[in-house]
Formats: C-alpha cells, structure tokens, sequence
C-alpha cells in the first residue's frame, strides 16, 4: 500500500505520454485515455484518503533510501484531501467539450488531453512531495503545462501565457532561492528534517530570509494579491475547460504548498512575532478579497469578472492561512474545496455560453434564463454559494473563516468577511439581473438552446455538488478536516 | 581571509545578476529581453547553488581510500545534482516561452510589449460560436472548415 503516491503519479504520467501519442491519430482516441488516467487517479485518490483516514499516513521512500538521504511522497490526510479535490474536479472538467468557447477559431488538432494530465501529476506531485526540491521540481512540471495550456486559448491567450511564465518563474526561481538558503543553513532538504534542523537556529537572518523568499515566491504562483497581475489576462483569455480547471485546482497547488512549509516546516518562533510570515500572508489576504471584488464589479466580461473573483476568492484562503487557527484554517481548506467547484462550475457556464451564442460581455446576457434554463439554474446555485447563501457550500467556509477571526479577536477580518458578502453579491447581482429579469434582446440569445448533454452534465454534476458539499458540510469537517489541522497546528 | 573575501565575491556576483535579471523581467518592454533577464535570474540561482557546493582542497565525491571517508575532503555532489534538474526544467520552460515568442512575432509582429498590447485591444472580442455537432471533443473535422494554412 505505500505504492499509492508513487501510483497516483505514474498513472497521470503514463496516460500524459499514451495520450500525446494516440492523439494526432485520434482524438477521440486520446480523449478516452485521458478519462481513463484522471478517472483511474480520482479512483486511487478516493481510495488514498480511505486508507489515510483509517490507517494514518502513507509514506513512499523512494528507492528504498529513507529519508533525510533519500525521497519521500507523503499522503497524509491533507494531501489526500487535496488529491481528491484536484483529480475529482480534473475528471468532470475533461468531460467538458474540448473546443466550445474558444475566442478565435481553435486549432484543428491540439495537445489539449496530454497536457491536462501533465498538469493533474505535476499538481499532486506538489501536493505529495515531502521535499522540498522535489516541491520545486512539480511546480515547473505542472506550471509548463499550464503556459501550454493557456496559449491554446489564441492570439491574446498566447500573450497572456508568455507574460504569466514570466512571473510564473519568477515565482519558481525565488522558490527556489529560498530553498537554498534552507538547504545552505540545514544541510537537508526533507520536511521534516528541515523543520527539525530549524529548531536551534530559527533567529537567523538567513533562515527569516530563506522563509521571506519562499512565501513571496509561492505566493506569486498563488496570485495572492498584490502579485495577483499575471492572472485575469491568463484565466480570461484561456479556454473556458482550462480556466476552469486552473481557477479550480492550479492556483491552489501554491496555497497548499504555502499552508504546508509555513505550518509544519517553518519554526514556531519564527511565527511569534508582531509581523509574521502567516499574518502578512492573511492580510495580503484581505486586501486581496476587497480589491479582487470591487475589480469584479467593474468588469464587462463575464469571464474576467470571473478571474477577478478568483483574486478575491483566494484572497480568503490567505486569510485564513494568516489566522493560523483551527477554525480559520479549516476555513480555508474548506474554500479550497468549495472555491475549486464553483468557481469550475462558473467557468464552464461560461464556456456553454459563448459555444451557444458567442457573446462575452455581461450587459449582452439579456434573457439568457429563458433560453438556457438548466445552465443558468447550475450558475444560479454556485453564485449563491460565492456569495455564501446558508444551505450552499460556500456559506461554510466563510463561517469559519469568520470565526476563527472572532476567536484571534481580528475584528478588521470580521469586518471584511462581511462586507466581502455584499460586494459578491453585487457582482452576481449584476449579471442575473440580465439573464433572469429581462426578455432575450440579441438575435444570438434569441436563437440560443440548452447546450448539449456534454456540456451540461460537468456543470449539473458541479451545480448538485455546491449543494452537497454544503449539507454534508460536517461530515467533512469533522471527518477530513479535523485530522489535518490537529496535524498542522502545534496545540 | 582571501578565501573568505572570494566567497563573498561570488555571491555578490550573483545577488547581481539576480538584480539585472529582475531588471531585464520587469522593467523592458521588449518581450526577448524580459526572456532573457529570466534566464540570467535563473542562471544567478544556479551559480549561487554551486557556490554553495564549493569547498577549497576538496576532491570529486568518489571514495578513495587514501582520503578515507571523511566529509570534507570531498565536494557536495548533491547541489550539483539539483541544479542539474534545475537547468532540464529551466530547458523546459525556455522552450515554451521561445514558441510563444515565435507566435507572438509571426502574428504581431513586433516584441515590443505595449504595441501588442495596443494591437489586441484594437481588435474586437469575439466568441467562437460552435454549432451543434462540431463541439465533440476534439473532433477532427477533417473534411468541414479549410482552416488558414498553418503560418
């Protein structure tokens, strides 16, 4: 059994080169394989967070060589936790047609399907990785994938690729710098290891230098405002399955990276302080969900909207990365889940309405529930959880949120959790103004029809999930996510 | 002393080059040399993870016998094993920007950021209407729409 992590990413990475092959051949060919790897991966990763969760932790040492000296994967119950959510939301997005809603015509053939793997098993392997090198090694392998990903998207796609892998390396390459300071200072580059090298010399300036790095670096990859730039250009111009897969999943890589070097392989001391590493991380945070929603409000295009909201959304996850307490982190492993389906949710509302009509901008969306009741319905219930409607899931995570600012007595938190409901609303507002209040004005909505099944099976599956996860709220809390804070948190 | 001082130099070496690459990635305006101040950001990092492997009087890290075993008479192999990996990814990621660029020149032509900037918004956004049969997935219409010749 301590083969999973290893067979979660050969899976990923043997369908990744299967799927290159067969599809200049066929690709329908190539499509059935890719359904084939993310499916075979969510059934592992189900199966990893059962036996996690029953029998504790998985390690894989490579090689036979235990660690410090040799390589470790680690499936503890946050990453298993993340595997799922990354292969679950991997899989239903595949299903999702391809070519629909690109803004130029596509191209006849594309390495869309190897590629999608390459990102999953880049993905878990970050979320696996028990080294901090190794961490480093899948950012870039899931982190090209995506530049490739994106630059399908066309003309404008393909400049707001080059300028995201700009920054994207940036963010690596300080990543990296970071780890060297730690590897210079501690002569190891396990986790674990690391964490326990530090414990004597954690006042160093080289070690508070080599966290600096690292945080600004992850944080980069995360988009965590004010270094979110690369990422409304990348997420709108994308194709909408891509967007929604990265705005899901991709971003969420670096927080997990930063939740897991800032809690367990980061001294306590170094967390003692007035200005900490976890409280600049949680209020960048907060900054962030106040300007990603007010940019949301002023955008015209749908799918922009959509990205800023990602900028604001994450911006939680920061926050609650910044409290650094039970609640606040169950918070914002919570909103990783929820963030991941409805925002993948909307992106895909937004891939079914351009395929169906071709129009991008919200004040054109006149009418579109007449037309498109089903999809609509599905976008309806993920806004409503954006916005943290009580029955939905992301009334949940804000809840903790809010209380974990409550119990670190941060009342300027409190404050903006709440006005950050208001602002959501306000973008939502907006746009099912148009689409339930008024009759079709455009020739396009007129003639428009509920999309095909293909298209609307990921997004019912997505739109019933928001509701789901948010009744079987406590079933994860108590179940999953206790595990992992009692895990990350010193008591 | 000396050893001390050409230690220093090196690593102000490369907190140098880490500055002019930063500089090249986010000050120019032209997209080749942004590329370029990557790389010299990249290579600054290397340089400084060999810097860190360096150690004076030492040999390659096999065993001979004469030497014995003892650790510092022998160079740390595994920073040179990282940047190893470091440079294939760095490979990697060089190829992807270098066929960006080439898009990017053969449909603007030009590298210069703003005037692309100004060439996209001037165009209209339009979305790709798909109709009902040709949104499969990734289906090769082989026989349908003639599509511009491949540039």
């Amino acid at each position: 059994m301590t083969a999973l992590p290893l067979l979660l990413l050969a899976v990923l990475f043997i369908t990744a080169a299967i799927a290159g092959i067969v599809g200049p051949w066929r690709q329908q060919a190539a499509f059935a394989v890719a359904l084939a790897g993310a499916g075979g991966a969510f059934a592992l990763a189900v199966a990893g967070l059962v036996v996690v969760l029953t029998d504790g932790t998985i390690i894989h040492e490579l090689g036979g060589w235990p660690p410090p000296i040799g390589i470790e994967y680690v499936l503890d119950p946050l990453a298993s936790y993340m595997t799922l959510v990354i292969t679950g939301i991997g899989l239903i997005t595949l299903i999702f047609p391809t070519r629909a809603g690109f803004d130029a015509t596509p191209p006849r053939r594309m390495p869309l399907y190897p590629l999608v793997l390459l990102l999953l098993a880049g993905l878990l392997g970050v979320v696996m990785a028990g080294d901090l090198f190794n961490l480093f090694v899948f950012l870039e392998i899931y982190a090209i994938a995506t530049y490739a990903l994106i630059g399908l998207g066309g003309a404008r796609a393909t400049f707001a690729a080059f300028r995201y892998l700009i920054f994207g390396t940036l963010g690596s390459m300080l990543y990296l710098l970071g780890v060297g300071f730690l590897y210079l200072t501690t002569g190891s580059l396990n986790m674990t290891d690391v964490a326990a090298q530090l414990t004597g010399i954690a006042d160093s300036p080289t070690v508070a230098a080599a966290f600096a790095l690292i945080v600004i670096g992850l944080a980069l990859k995360m988009a965590l405002f004010p270094l979110h730039v690369w990422l409304p250009e990348a997420h709108s111009f994308a194709p909408p399955a891509v967007a929604a897969l990265l705005a899901a999943v991709q971003v969420k890589a670096a927080a997990y990276a930063l939740v897991r070097i800032l809690l367990s392989v980061a001294p306590p001391e170094l967390l003692d302080g007035a200005v900490t590493a976890t409280s600049a991380v949680g209020w960048f945070g907060a900054a962030g969900i106040v300007f990603g929603s007010v940019m949301a409000i002023l955008q015209r295009d749908f799918k922009r909207m959509l990205a800023y909201s990602t900028v604001a959304q994450l911006g939680f996850i920061g926050l609650g990365i910044g409290l650094a307490n039970e609640q606040g982190l169950t918070g914002a492993l919570l909103h990783v889940l929820n963030h991941a389906v409805m925002k993948s949710a909307l992106f895909l509302v937004a891939g079914s309405i351009l395929a169906q009509t071709g129009i991008r901008e919200i004040p054109r969306f006149a009418g579109l529930a007449r037309r498109m009741p089903l999809t609509m319905f599905a976008a309806a219930l993920a806004a409503a959880s954006m916005v943290g409607v009580p029955p939905t899931a992301g009334f949940w995570s804000k809840f903790y949120l809010l209380w974990g600012s409550v119990e670190a007595g941060n009342w300027a938190f409190v404050v903006i959790i709440m006005a950050s409901t208001l602002l959501t609303a306000g973008y939502f507002v907006r746009v099912f103004q148009q689409v339930m209040t008024f009759d079709p004005a455009e020739e396009a909505v007129a003639n428009a029809v509920e999309p095909a099944p293909q298209y609307l099976a990921p997004v019912a599956v997505l739109g019933a999930g928001v509701v789901v996860i948010g009744l079987g709220n406590f079933a994860i809390v108590s179940g999953v996510l206790e595990p992992v804070t009692a895990a990350l948190l010193p008591l | 002393m000396a050893e001390l001082l050409f230690d220093r130099t090196v690593y102000v070496g490369v907190m140098v080059l880490l500055a002019i690459g930063l500089y090249g990635m986010l000050a120019k305006r032209n997209l080749v040399k942004k590329l370029v101040g990557m790389v010299i950001f990249q290579t600054a990092i290397y340089l400084f993870f060999i810097q860190g492997a360096a150690q004076m009087g030492a040999t390659v890290p096999v065993i001979e016998e004469e030497l014995g075993t003892a650790a510092d008479t022998y160079v740390n192999p595994l920073p040179h094993l990282l940047i190893l990996t470091a440079l294939v990814v760095g490979v990697g990621v060089l190829g992807v920007a270098l066929s960006f660029l080439l898009r990017i020149y053969r449909r603007h032509g030009t590298f210069d950021e703003d005037e692309i900037a100004a060439q996209l918004a001037a165009e209209p956004i339009e979305g790709h209407r798909v109709d009902d049969h040709g949104a499969d997935h990734g289906a090769d219409h082989d026989a349908a729409d003639p599509e511009e010749p491949r540039s």
